[in-house]
């Protein structure tokens, strides 16, 4: 009961923080709104997409992949910065449950992604891109747990390398492979044999395929379960092993 | 209120590739009594920090024990910290966040419902003196605004006990008045304060007791005036370096007149301490004629001779061979 209470507090805490500087907000929303007018374009006539709804069919859930991942990744910076301006000392001294304190700033990046989503969503449909609403629910529930892994994964590597500019390229050197193996750029099918048994063991692949799966209309299709499935089990295991760092000691 | 003994903490490091453990605090005991102010006193590095950061249930001791407004440190962390306040020399605040923001939800953490917590901010606003930028942005705060924000968040939930780590380095000379206002005004409220600090003046005048630590140990512990008594008679400081030259006075002439100003049988002890002398002596008035006579036999000309009362950091002298001034 604690443990959810001090969850939502930290929750309400952190997303007042963004909501109270909007700026912030939109400035994180540039980067997706320009891949999406920009790169759909160049898909649409190397894929040979009859239409830019069709276009961005291919291309938005691979945007949601690389929006799941890279904004999971870099929640380690927030987290350093956190630290370093004592704000995280000044909670640990308090009551305030150690899991809720990682539990509710983790909940802050699944809902701040998953409005960035909904927006790059909404400008896609503008577009001509159209997705039934369970369906898009469903690609935010696979968003929602891929930036549970991503940031778990990025605050394991902030406290272990507490220094800003070797865990940018810590997280550059991470999530490269990780995005060019989920096919987030180049499809997967064009990719050597031997490359996509590599992928295999990408669970980012998986989602990726999943993502594809459900824009593409097979919403029930097996590898969206199978992405699902996998991704839950890496989230619940991701978000166990970083609220164990959390209660540990952190200078 | 606060009861330590034995409390000890090492830290590894890494130097050239060799792991070496640093003692950080090498067991420490001290009490201190309910509604005191009592300071640590210590150059950077002599361990107060650590020893804060263990009391606080930031870092667990290797060894040694402490209760803490009647809760055990190693057995029941918990039931300390809600207990007690922590404020770390760093802040701790978000520079976009607004100082209400941060008194509420500092009040929800320690389980005050919503609407209470908004009466403990508006409170605690009030009190000290916080109306005026409370809602703009942390970032805009002056040095002095942003401590007193500091220490409001420690003491929203009234603790029994309070902990200030350097409450005021780094502050200018009236934000220090006004933090040491701040501090008294918490003890007069009934909390136990416990403070680090490394100037001498303020464990003097703020302190009600103190404890001196350096290299992770404790060597002396009383109230200032105790602890100052324990320096009988005055202070003589003698500067060697010439007042026309400004030049420091060499060094072999530095050993002579110490050497001289040593066997002299008034003096009690004589320390180094750049280009002066520092003389131990029973009193000021008649030593210094004496002083000077001595010096002048051998032909030193001393550029300045002055007395006065002795003060912390001849205590600090005495016990550790050290200075803490003019660092």
């Amino acid at each position: 009961m604690k443990l959810a209470r001090d969850t939502w507090l930290t929750f309400q805490y952190e997303a007042g923080q963004l909501v109270h500087n909007p700026v912030s907000v939109a400035v994180s929303l540039l980067q997706p709104i320009t891949y999406l007018l920009f790169f759909t374009p160049f898909l649409k006539s190397v894929m040979g997409a009859s239409s830019y709804g069709d276009a961005y069919r291919i291309y938005v859930p691979s945007l949601f992949v690389a929006m799941g991942l890279y904004s999971g990744l870099f929640a380690g910076f927030a987290l350093l910065a956190a630290i370093r301006q004592g704000v995280i000392t000044r909670f640990r001294v308090t009551p305030l449950s150690r899991v809720g304190l990682l539990l509710g700033t983790e909940l802050m990046w699944v809902v701040l992604v998953g409005f960035q989503a909904v927006i790059v969503t909404v400008v896609a449909f503008i577009f001509g891109m159209r997705l039934p609403l369970i369906s898009l629910l469903l690609a935010l529930l696979l968003l929602a747990m891929m930036v549970l892994i991503g940031v778990s994964l990025s605050y394991f590597l902030a406290l272990f390398v507490p220094n800003q500019s070797l865990l940018g390229n810590l997280i550059n050197a991470v999530a490269t492979p990780i995005g060019l193996l989920a096919g987030i750029l180049i499809p997967l099918s064009v990719a050597p044999l031997w490359l996509r048994d590599v992928a295999l063991w990408n669970p980012f692949a998986w989602a990726a395929n999943g993502m594809r799966a459900i824009f593409g209309g097979h919403a029930g299709a097996q590898v969206v379960w199978e992405g699902g499935v996998i991704l839950a089990g890496l989230a619940a295991m991701a978000v166990v092993a970083s609220s164990r760092l959390f209660t540990r000691e952190i200078s | 209120m606060i009861e330590v003994s034995g409390l000890r903490k090492s830290f590894k490091a890494r130097r050239k590739r060799k792991v070496t453990s640093v003692e950080a605090v090498r067991g420490v005991d001290f009490a201190v009594q309910r509604g005191e102010i009592f300071g640590f006193l210590g150059p950077n590095g002599a361990g107060k920090t650590t020893t804060l950061r263990m009391l606080a249930t930031l870092i667990h001791p290797d060894g040694g024990d402490a209760t803490i407004a009647g809760a055990d440190l190693r057995r029941s962390p918990a039931q300390v910290r809600e207990r007690i306040g922590f404020v770390a020399q760093a802040g701790g605040t978000y520079g976009q966040s607004t100082a209400r923001r941060d008194l509420v939800h500092q009040a929800r953490m320690y389980g005050s419902p919503k609407s209470t917590a908004k009466g403990l901010a508006e409170a605690t606003i009030k009190a000290f003196q916080l109306d005026e930028f409370a809602d703009r942005r942390n970032s805009t705060y002056s040095g002095g605004e942003r401590r007193r924000l500091d220490i409001a968040l420690g003491v929203i939930h009234s603790p029994q006990v309070i902990f200030l780590d350097e409450p005021t380095t780094g502050l200018d000379p009236q934000s220090r008045a006004r933090m040491w206002q701040e501090v008294r005004r918490l003890r007069d409220q009934g909390m136990t304060i416990f403070l680090t600090t490394h100037y001498l003046d303020e464990a003097d005048a703020l302190c009600d007791r103190i404890s001196i630590i350096d290299a992770g140990l404790i060597v002396a512990e009383g109230t200032p005036s105790d602890l100052k008594r324990e320096i009988s008679g005055d202070v003589i400081i003698v500067d060697l370096a010439a007042s026309d030259t400004a030049g420091a006075p060499e060094p072999a002439a530095m050993l002579e007149a110490s050497k001289i100003l040593s066997d002299q049988a008034y003096v009690h002890s004589c320390e180094t301490i750049d280009s002066t002398l520092r003389l131990y002596v029973d009193s000021a008035a008649t030593a210094i004629p004496q002083v000077m006579r001595a010096l002048s036999n051998k032909e030193i000309e001393p550029g300045a001779i002055e007395s006065r009362r002795p003060s912390l950091d001849d205590v600090f002298l005495a016990k550790t061979g050290r200075t803490l001034a003019h660092r």
